[in-house]
This record gives structure tokens, C-alpha cells and sequence, in this order.
């Protein structure tokens, strides 16, 4: 079992929607070997058994907030009930934010757990996305690499009565 | 006159967009419309101009959970207009990934939409904090059901190892061994999950539906037999088309459907009504000491008859895997005319119908596919006109659950049907 893993979510034929699989694809060639990558469409329960047993996890996706395309929302899940910026639906309703959730009440949430949610704007079949969140994904991809390279701190496990942290840029 | 209306904008816990409102005229439910405002997504169109090869394909992009049955009525109906039939092996093949989809699509609705509605939870998170054990249960169940579809089909969703006349690979028995493992696990926590939801308390609603399925061809119904009901139908799918009919309605983006002018239901209880003496001994046993009987009339309990089917899918699975050759050719070799092909297969929503005519370079002429949802949908306002008003005294929150768990009831697949929800009430 991986103790690191990076898992893009979205569908690499819908415009903006890609962007977490950007991430995810430059990754498999950049991040250490012990970390593993995986790409997947958003369904729930697939994600959350990925998230079982691991230790640190970056998730990326898009998101929808209103922020401008490329807007680069990074959310610390370690903590209480952190706000996810809505993203695409996945079928049944159940998206990241849900898995999550679940990870959470089945104690399954990976001590260091970030998202990483890059707001999308165009989600058109067949378009390619968009240059600012291509930028973004570029920007996403050295952010995780350089917090891949840092051990946790302590104060990164898991604090139940914290607030959520997100930070935007 | 007194005027009540409940309005469910948006239904939860159902797969697509869609809403239903309800209005009550003097303790009188005078009015259920169930509104599909999921836009048209025009398959049957995408299909005309397309190879005979790609059908498979392009209709498993129909629906992320149900895939497997998109994929399973159009090569059967491929190779109806071709005059072919595969092989007993490959026929067993595709019953296992069918089984794999079944547990998938059924788990998924009884642990995540279905069961927090019997249990009082907004969800199925909320239910996960105090029924934890349950919901790993359920997730790893599913996640087995995945692994069939993994490796019979290359992928967990919309496989890409299905093609008319067969598949492209057929596994070796050694690759199966591990699978056969994991399904006898699967099998005890199905068992689990049958008892788990038969302790429900379920409302006291019953209707003399007209159920329609596969049946017939003694087995269980995935993807043989002739098209049946209760009331006396026994039809090929060839004949499909002179005895059912669609029909517009402007509240709904998905065709209504009819057979011989009347309302009917397809899905798992209609399965089961017409063919549970098929069961296997354990889900047959199983089905009994979960308190049903050969039919089941009562749409809420249709959460015991899918846990019952996850039972039986199981078990098929290993008879299916412990008995399995690898065939010594995956697929048929196909020789190509004109003709026009029909089918019906068992989705884990119910019966879906596909027919294409072929030209005689194979390329689709057109193509006709009606999905179980859009079969149920005057089937599930009919529930809601003959239950809901013996609900009206509860407070209007209780009644607005009661009403989308009616729909739940049905595991409705707007986003099939529209190739659909909203709930509003109008009291009188």
C-alpha cells in the first residue's frame, strides 16, 4: 500500500474538466517513485478505496467558485469539515467533496490530506482547456512536488477543532 | 376546496436532474407529475452513420452506472440483424459481467440512496458516522463488483473489452482464480446485506402492478429469454415494438412508455415477480428468511429484492468462474448484411430495448433504445397517486421524504431516461 498518492479527478474530454488529470499526468513522471499516481473520473467510492491506508494524499480537481479560470484554491482536509468549491457532479451526486465526507465518518481520511481545486470555466466535450488552467496545472504540479519533497510536520495530522484552512491565489 | 402542494425542486439521491410535484385536492392526490427537465442527450441520432462495430461504444456512454447494459442489448441486437449466436462460453461471459454490474449499481443504490431513507439520515455520510461497519460493507461489496468488471471488461466503468460477436480478450482461468476468492467474501457480506435491510420497517403499500421482464429461458434474466408479464404477455423482442409505445409529455424530457395503453413496471421487483423460483438455493433461501414471498407488490421493499439480486449475482459469479474454459476464440468472425436487429436485457433498473437497422455495409440506419426509466415513469406517478394520500396528515417535511423515498423506490436513471429530479407537493 502506497503511503503517498496523487489522485487527478476529471474527464480529460471536457474542456476545463481535465485539469486535475494535467496534474496527475505530469506527476507520474516527476513525482518519486514511491508515490503513487493515479487518474480517475470522480466516482465516490472508487476514490475513497484509493484513500484507505494511506498516509498523505493530494487530490486535484476542477472547481467552480465564481474565481476567475486558473484560480488556484489549496484546501488543508486535515482539519474540520473543510470547504470544497463545487466542482462538476459526478453521477448520483456524489463528487469529491461526498467522498470526503465519507473518508471522514469511516475514519479513513489520510492524516495529511490536500486538495488542490483550480477553477474551471469551460467544460465543452471535446475542448482542450483553457491556457490559464493549463498555467494553473503547471503551478499545481511544483506546489505538490515541493510539499511532496517536505515531511509533515506534526501539525499537520489531523486537528479535529481547527477551522479550514484555504488559501487562493 | 382545500389546495396542498409538495414540490420537490430537485431529488436527491437519484442519478440525473429531475423533480416531482404533487397536489392534493380535498385529501385527493389530483395530481403527480414526475419532471425530467434533464436536457435531451439524442443517442438514438448519434447513432445513424455509425458502424454496426461501434454501437457497444458509443451507448455505454449512455450511463457510468449501467454501462454493461447499454453495451449487452445493442451487441445482442447486432447479432440478431447479423443472424448470429455466440457461444455457450462467451454467453457465460457476458452473464458475469453482467452480474458485475448488478452488484456495482444495486450496492450503490441500497447503502448510498436508498437505505438513509429507512434509516432517518439526510445521507449516506450521516448514516456512515453511526453505521460505519455497514457502509465499509457496502463499499467493499461494490468495489468487488468493480473487480469483475476490471478484468472481464478492461476497466471498472464503460468496459472496452465488449464487441459484437464477443469479446476481444477472454481471460485465462488462472487470472479468475483471485476473483473467486473475493466473490466468496463478497458473497457472506451479500448475505449480511440481505438480513441488514430485510429488518427495516417498511410502509404497508401495495399495488396490482403489471410487471414486465425477461423470462422464460430458465434462468435468472440477464440477456435471454422472451419479454413477459403478469398479465399474460409473452413476446420476443422482435414483436417489442407492436405491443409498446412511447409518447411525449411535455413535463418530461424522457418518453413516457406504455404497453397496450396501460402503465407497467420493469426493474427488480418485476424481475423477481415473474422468475424468483430461478433464484439460486442461497438467494432463494435468503429471499424467504427475509420475509418475501414468490411476488413482491410492496415497491419498498424493493431495497430486500435488489439485496436478494447482489445475492444471487454473487453466486452466479463464482458458478460462472468455478465452471469457466477460456474459449479457443473470444469472438465470432462476422460476416456482414443488411437487417434489422432487436433485444432486450435485464439493466439492474430493468428491461432495456435496443433495435437497429443495419445497411448492408453494416452502418446504423436507426436505432430505437428505451431504458427501464423511462419504461417506470408512469408506474412511479401512479405509486405516488395511490400511496400519498394516506400520508397527508404527516408534517410536510416527513411527507416530502416519503414521497422522494416513493421514487427512490425505483432507482430512477434520469440521465438513461433522457438519453430526469425536483419534488413539489400542493396540498388542497
Amino acid at each position: 500500500m502506497a503511503e503517498r498518492l496523487v489522485v487527478g479527478i476529471g474527464n480529460p474530454d471536457r474542456g476545463d474538466d481535465a485539469v486535475g488529470r494535467l496534474v496527475a499526468h505530469t506527476l507520474r513522471v516527476r513525482a518519486p517513485v514511491d508515490v503513487r499516481v493515479v487518474e480517475q473520473g470522480g466516482e465516490a467510492t472508487a476514490l475513497l478505496a484509493e484513500l484507505q491506508s494511506v498516509q498523505q494524499a493530494w487530490l486535484i480537481d476542477a472547481a467552480q467558485s465564481g474565481a476567475s479560470p486558473g484560480t488556484i484554491h489549496r484546501i488543508d482536509c486535515s482539519v474540520a469539515a473543510p470547504a470544497i468549491p463545487p466542482g462538476t457532479v459526478s453521477s448520483h451526486g456524489f463528487s469529491l467533496a461526498e467522498a470526503l465526507g465519507m473518508a471522514r465518518a469511516l475514519n479513513v481520511l489520510p492524516p495529511r490530506c490536500i486538495v488542490y481545486a483550480i477553477e474551471a470555466a469551460d467544460f465543452t466535450f471535446g475542448a482542450a482547456p483553457a491556457r490559464a488552467v493549463t498555467r494553473a496545472a503547471q503551478d499545481v504540479v511544483e506546489r505538490i512536488l515541493a510539499e511532496i519533497a517536505i515531511p509533515p510536520r506534526p501539525s499537520c495530522h489531523r486537528r479535529p477543532h481547527r477551522a479550514p484552512v484555504t488559501d487562493r491565489q | 376546496m382545500t389546495r396542498k402542494t409538495i414540490k420537490v425542486d430537485y431529488l436527491a439521491r437519484v442519478e440525473g436532474e429531475g423533480g416531482v410535484r404533487i397536489t392534493f385536492d380535498d385529501r385527493v392526490v389530483s395530481n403527480v407529475e414526475l419532471r425530467i427537465f434533464e436536457p435531451p442527450r439524442f443517442f438514438e441520432a448519434f447513432l445513424r452513420g455509425r458502424a454496426y462495430t461501434e454501437a457497444p461504444d458509443i451507448t455505454a456512454r449512455i450511463c457510468g452506472i449501467c454501462p454493461v447494459a447499454y453495451q449487452m442489448s445493442a451487441v445482442h441486437a447486432m447479432e440478431d440483424a447479423l443472424g448470429v449466436t455466440v457461444s455457450e462460453p462467451v454467453r457465460e461471459l457476458r452473464r458475469l459481467l453482467y452480474c458485475g454490474e448488478w452488484i456495482e449499481s444495486h450496492v450503490l443504490h441500497i447503502y448510498m440512496l436508498h437505505a438513509p431513507d429507512f434509516l432517518g439520515y439526510d445521507g449516506a455520510i450521516d448514516m456512515a458516522k453511526d453505521h460505519g461497519d455497514v457502509v465499509r460493507d457496502g463499499l467493499e461489496l461494490k468495489k468487488i463488483g468493480n473487480e469483475i468488471l476490471e478484468l472481464l471488461g478492461g476497466r471498472a466503468i464503460h468496459p472496452v473489452n465488449v464487441r459484437v460477436g464477443g469479446f476481444y480478450r477472454a481471460p485465462t482461468r488462472r487470472e479468475f482464480q483471485p476473483l473467486a476468492e473475493r466473490l466468496r467474501r463478497a458473497r457472506d457480506i451479500a448475505l449480511t446485506t440481505v438480513r441488514f435491510v430485510s429488518g427495516f420497517d417498511f410502509p404497508d403499500c401495495e399495488r396490482d402492478y403489471e410487471f414486465v421482464s425477461l423470462g422464460g429461458a430458465g434462468e435468472y434474466p440477464f440477456n435471454a429469454g422472451h419479454v413477459v408479464s403478469n398479465k399474460g404477455l409473452d413476446i420476443t423482442p422482435q414483436d417489442y415494438d407492436a405491443h409498446f409505445e412511447e409518447s411525449h409529455v411535455k413535463r418530461s424530457n424522457a418518453l413516457h412508455s406504455h404497453l397496450h395503453g396501460r402503465p407497467y413496471l420493469t426493474g427488480p421487483i418485476a424481475r423477481y415477480s415473474l422468475n424468483s423460483a430461478l433464484l439460486s438455493p442461497i438467494a432463494l433461501d435468503a429471499a424467504k428468511q427475509a420475509g418475501l414471498g414468490p411476488t413482491c407488490n410492496n415497491p419498498f421493499r424493493s431495497i430486500v429484492v435488489r439485496a436478494v439480486e447482489v445475492l444471487y449475482a454473487c453466486d452466479e459469479a463464482l458458478r460462472i468462474i468455478d465452471a469457466y474454459q477460456q474459449p479457443e476464440q473470444p469472438h465470432l468472425d462476422l460476416s456482414v448484411h443488411a437487417g434489422v436487429g432487436y433485444a432486450c436485457t435485464e439493466a439492474p433498473r430493468g428491461m432495456l430495448y435496443h433495435r437497429y437497422r443495419l445497411d448492408e455495409e453494416g452502418t446504423i440506419l436507426d436505432a430505437k433504445i428505451v431504458p427501464p426509466t423511462s419504461q417506470n415513469q408512469p408506474s412511479i406517478e401512479d405509486d405516488l397517486k395511490f400511496f400519498a394520500a394516506d400520508w397527508l396528515d404527516m408534517p410536510d417535511e416527513a411527507l416530502r421524504i416519503r414521497c422522494e423515498q416513493a421514487v427512490r423506490n425505483h432507482d430512477p436513471c434520469i440521465s438513461c431516461a433522457t438519453h430526469f429530479l425536483k419534488l413539489e407537493v400542493v396540498r388542497g
